[in-house]
């Protein structure tokens, strides 16, 4: 089947099978490697990103449902090799070790900040309660995102 | 001692009064971050090659049964599958991993496929290539695998009784048996005022379960006949160990490479069975292959942390309080296959008293196999079971003699200036303060204000504990303990390499041993070198990953057991220092003066006194690697260094099992407040600290978030985390949804606070550390204990892991737990 999403600014199209989750398709098809998976059941959050401006976890959808879709991935944050006010407080305050979930948790970070321009630490962590991180304790992530939303 | 810093609001970004001179110490930007933050890290499964394969393991549906035949010419006959291998072909091509055990354990054998029986569910028996994920996973489906099933023994204590038998050519279950007994026990016992006895304790089954699974993208040489694999092995070193034999050619056919690695915690350190098979199918089919484990293979079938129960505890203690030591009988369930475990069966010794002055020890130590998932090395490995053990022994001694926690603790923890202190099988504790750690920990936790808090909680209809975690992150191995479990091994001491180089325009190049997984090693490494060099850590080129081919790689690199900050950095000292001498030599012969009369500073080699002689890094480079005419004869630099930091270390002495079984300890102090909902056993974790002593900190930020990451996964482990099998040995928590990892709104409030004792032994007089959140696990069964028990009645929480229904059926039936304690007054 085709399936034709604009992803960070680019526009793609490709003959996908209709099996194919979305999260392969960005990864496998696009080349798009910086969202990751963690798990197959829509727990990890690893995969996040977001279409047409809704957070998704990106295996728990597939490509061809994204057809016509606008899609923002980690890989479109940084601007001209800068990065953004997020993507520099999590390195400021050490909110990634492995790195392994960062782009998926940067990717709810902004849809909650987009939503919630001054969230609560509750609020917080009820914005990134979908991903999971096994290296930091959340401890510095919730940290970084108060900061950048500062 | 050099300082002591109570950070109940953690300032993490230090301000600049903070600082000390050098780099080391701050908290500079990390390397690492600037790439991982954009999506732009390159992890196995981010790597592709033109027509390579996707491989997908065929897996036992069953705990236990014999192959009475696999037939896969169904997927072979699907379009777009390349290939397959059977367990048949691999007891053809491969020979037996080695096995690190004595007999019985020796005689077991362990291929990359399952041959002739199936040992665990998802024990994998068959493999399929196709040309994509999906098509693999297809044609698993298509193989057709015949099975008789087995029997199954699920549990360590039933699989002692050899009723049925995993491993037919070990004709046991048991892998490896010994007795360690140090000191007079027997005196003790009859020295005591009272004896406390424990019937039983259990450490349950959790692992660390990384985020990134396990995998590789392996590429076969037909010219050379060598293997190229981009995998996340934690410790390729041991991996290489393992399946050169295995695959009957030399080390060097194999060359492991990573870049970013996804998580380690020990889970990564056992891959050789899968990255074997996957060897084998990248020759046989001529093309690359892939092989990316799914989240239910790697809770199924890929490792977990030991699973231990204790027995007959007996322990001796004088009316004041002063506990004389311990007996114990251990039995540990490693699963199907022991591969790294053996091990296990003597790490905990590196630990042997805990943190506390006891001299009398006495543990009759059981390793045998179940039908579970083999087990691995797992964050705080073999010591953080032992460790759990000292603290429930001291937790339930306390609450039965009617003795304070806290006094107890004091009372027998080794005291600051008894450092060094040599444990009874001959370790020595390097530095440290607990009890002042034990005071901070305290303090952050608001312990003046118990007896109010308690009021409140009870006021609330709430049960209110409070609990105290003390352990040990023992670091830098001596192997030499490997000696103890099987004199035949010839390991011992330990190394890490690191190459320095300082290249034609002047750039500073680190080649480092080791296989970070999330360390930060690139930033640390920056540090010492940039301080060596007299430059900045921008100057310093830190190659990001692991590539064996690199030629800086010695027998026990990789990344695991708490040793970067010792061996790591001690091989990128050593080198950076090498270098500066050599930089120094360059420069004296530049100038003519003596190289005593060089100083680095400011990125250039000057003459003393004199700033405008100078030479700038890229001159020194440029002279020596291409304008290097009428420098003198004997100028013997090279300006790239090679360096192995080796560690002081003897080997043991076998017939004692006495020896220092490892260089640092580095100690971890946590407290816990809970309160429990009678009604319910619902629980909720109100206040928590962390106390954490790793001699010198390098990075401060990156040791908070070792603290804070060990913590929540011991968080995780005390509370919800376990690996459950029904009676037919099926996991019934194979994936996320069942196995319950925290999640943000999980973690409670966290306090932090540290003290650095610098350790006397190593280089730059830091500890390894990361792997002490086995006391987040001791901090909240102790909490539990204190909520739920009075002396003499209550319940005794004698697992690591209580869930909320554990915790209702410990206050349902306190009795049946209760019996499990006695206590002999004298």
């Amino acid at each position: 089947m085709d399936a034709k999403v604009t992803v960070n600014g680019q526009t793609y199209e490709r003959d996908v099978e209709p099996r194919k989750l979305l999260i392969h398709f960005l990864r496998d098809d696009l080349d798009l490697t910086g969202s990751h998976i963690g798990c197959d059941t829509g727990n990890c959050g690893a995969c996040s990103v977001l279409v047409d401006g809704v957070l998704v976890k990106s295996c728990m959808m597939l490509a061809v449902q994204a057809d016509g879709a606008t899609i923002e991935t980690v890989e479109g944050l940084a601007q001209d090799g800068e990065l953004n006010t997020l993507q520099q407080s999590f390195s400021d305050h050490h909110a990634l070790q492995c790195g392994y979930c960062t782009p998926g948790m940067l990717m709810s970070a902004t849809a909650l900040l987009r939503d919630n321009a001054h969230p609560s630490e509750d609020e917080i962590r009820k914005g990134i309660q979908g991903n999971i991180c096994r290296c930091t304790g959340y401890v510095n992530i919730v940290e970084a995102i108060r900061a950048a939303s500062a | 001692m050099t300082e002591t810093t109570v950070t109940p609001e953690r300032p993490l970004v230090v301000e600049e009064s903070e600082t000390r001179p050098g780099f080391i110490g701050q908290n500079v930007p990390r390397k690492e971050d600037k790439r991982l933050v954009q999506g732009e890290g390159v992890f196995f499964d981010d790597m592709k090659r033109h027509e390579m394969g996707f491989v997908h393991f065929v897996r036992s549906p069953y705990a236990h049964a014999r192959i009475k035949g696999v037939d896969v010419s169904k997927a072979l006959e699907l379009d777009g599958v390349y290939g397959t291998l059977t367990g048949d072909e691999v007891a053809i091509l491969t020979d037996p991993f080695f096995e690190l055990s004595t007999p019985p354990g020796a005689h077991i054998k362990d291929y990359a496929l399952a041959v002739g029986k199936v040992r665990h569910v998802g024990d994998p028996v068959a493999a399929v290539v196709a040309r994509t994920r999906d098509l693999a996973r297809d044609a698993a489906e298509l193989v057709e695998v015949e099975y008789e099933p087995l029997p199954t023994v699920l549990d360590g204590e039933d699989a002692l009784k050899d009723e049925v038998v995993l491993h037919d050519d070990a004709a046991s279950n048991t892998v490896w048996s010994g007795t360690f007994d140090w000191g007079d026990f027997d005196a003790a016992l009859a020295d005591a005022d009272h004896v406390v006895r424990i019937e039983r304790l259990h450490f349950d089954r959790f692992s660390s379960t990384p985020l990134e699974c396990s995998g590789c993208l392996v590429e076969f040489n037909r010219g050379t006949g060598q293997w190229t694999i981009y995998g996340n092995h934690q410790m390729p070193g041991v991996g290489a160990i393992w399946m050169a034999p295995a695959l009957r050619v030399g080390l060097d056919k194999l060359r492991f490479v990573s870049q970013d690695i996804g998580g380690g915690f020990g889970n990564k350190i056992t891959l050789h069975p899968q990255f074997t098979a996957c060897c084998l199918l990248a020759r046989k089919l001529n093309r690359p292959v892939q092989w990316t484990e799914w989240r239910t293979d790697q809770h199924t079938a890929n490792t977990h942390g030991n699973e231990r129960t204790f027995l007959d505890i007996t322990v001796p203690v004088k009316a004041d309080g002063t506990m004389l030591g311990f007996s114990v009988k251990a039995i540990d369930d490693c699963g199907a296959f022991p591969r790294y475990e053996p091990l296990g069966c003597i790490i905990w010794a590196q630990v042997t008293p805990g943190c506390y002055r006891w001299r009398n020890v006495r543990v009759d130590f059981t390793q045998v196999c179940t039908n579970k998932s083999p087990v691995a090395p797992n964050r705080g490995y073999s010591r953080m079971q032992h460790l759990w053990l000292t603290e429930r022994i001291v937790d339930i001694v306390a609450a039965e003699l009617g003795l304070d926690p806290i006094g107890v603790r004091k009372r027998n923890y080794v005291k600051r200036d008894e450092f060094p202190y040599e444990t009874p099988n001959g370790c020595i504790y390097d530095s440290g303060d607990y009890a002042r750690c034990l005071d901070i920990a305290l303090e952050l936790i608001g312990y003046d204000r118990l007896e109010d808090k308690r009021r409140d909680a009870e006021s609330r209809g709430k049960l209110f504990g409070i609990g105290i975690g003390s352990t040990l992150d023992s670091g830098t191995n001596n192997f030499g303990q490997s000696m103890i479990l099987n004199p035949e091994l010839q390991f011992s001491g330990n190394n890490e390499v690191a190459t320095v180089k300082l290249d034609i325009f002047g750039e500073v190049v680190v080649t480092l041993g080791t296989v970070p997984q999330g360390q930060g090693h690139e930033t640390t490494t920056a540090q010492v070198v940039a301080d060596i060099l007299g430059c900045t850590p921008d100057d310093i080129n830190v190659r990001a990953g692991h590539d064996t081919y690199w030629n800086s790689t010695a027998g026990f690199s990789g990344t695991y057991a708490s040793q970067f900050a010792v061996t790591g950095l001690g091989a990128v000292k050593g080198a950076a220092d090498k270098l500066a001498v050599e930089m120094k030599q360059l420069a004296a012969a530049v100038f003519g003066c003596s190289p005593d009369d060089i100083e680095l500073a400011g990125s250039q080699a000057r003459i003393k006194g004199n700033p405008e002689a100078a030479l700038p890094f890229m001159a020194l480079g440029a002279i020596l690697n291409a304008n290097n005419a009428g420098l003198p004869e004997d100028l013997d630099v090279t300006l790239n260094v090679r360096y192995v930091y080796r560690p002081p270390f003897q080997k043991p002495d076998l017939e004692r099992k006495y020896g220092n079984l490892t260089l640092t300890y580095a100690t971890q102090i946590h407290a816990c407040a809970v309160e429990v909902d009678p009604e319910t056993g619902v629980y909720e974790i109100v206040d928590y600290a962390a106390v954490d002593d790793c001699g010198n900190r390098i990075h401060p930020q990156i040791v908070e978030g070792q603290v804070h990451g060990a913590t929540a996964q011991a968080l995780g482990a005390a509370t919800h985390e376990i690996f459950t099998y029904d009676e037919e040995g099926n996991l019934l928590t194979p994936n996320f949804y069942d196995y319950h990892v925290p999640h943000a709104l999980d973690m409670p409030p966290m306090k932090n606070g540290f003290i650095e004792s610098t350790s006397p032994f190593t280089p730059l007089g830091a500890k390894g550390m990361g792997e002490g959140g086995g006391a987040g696990i001791h901090a909240v069964c102790a909490a539990l204990q204190n909520a739920l028990g009075k002396r003499g009645e209550g319940p005794i929480v004698w697992r690591s892991c209580n869930p909320y229904h554990r915790v209702w059926e410990m206050l349902q039936q306190p009795a049946d737990t209760r019996r499990l304690v006695s206590v002999e007054s004298r």
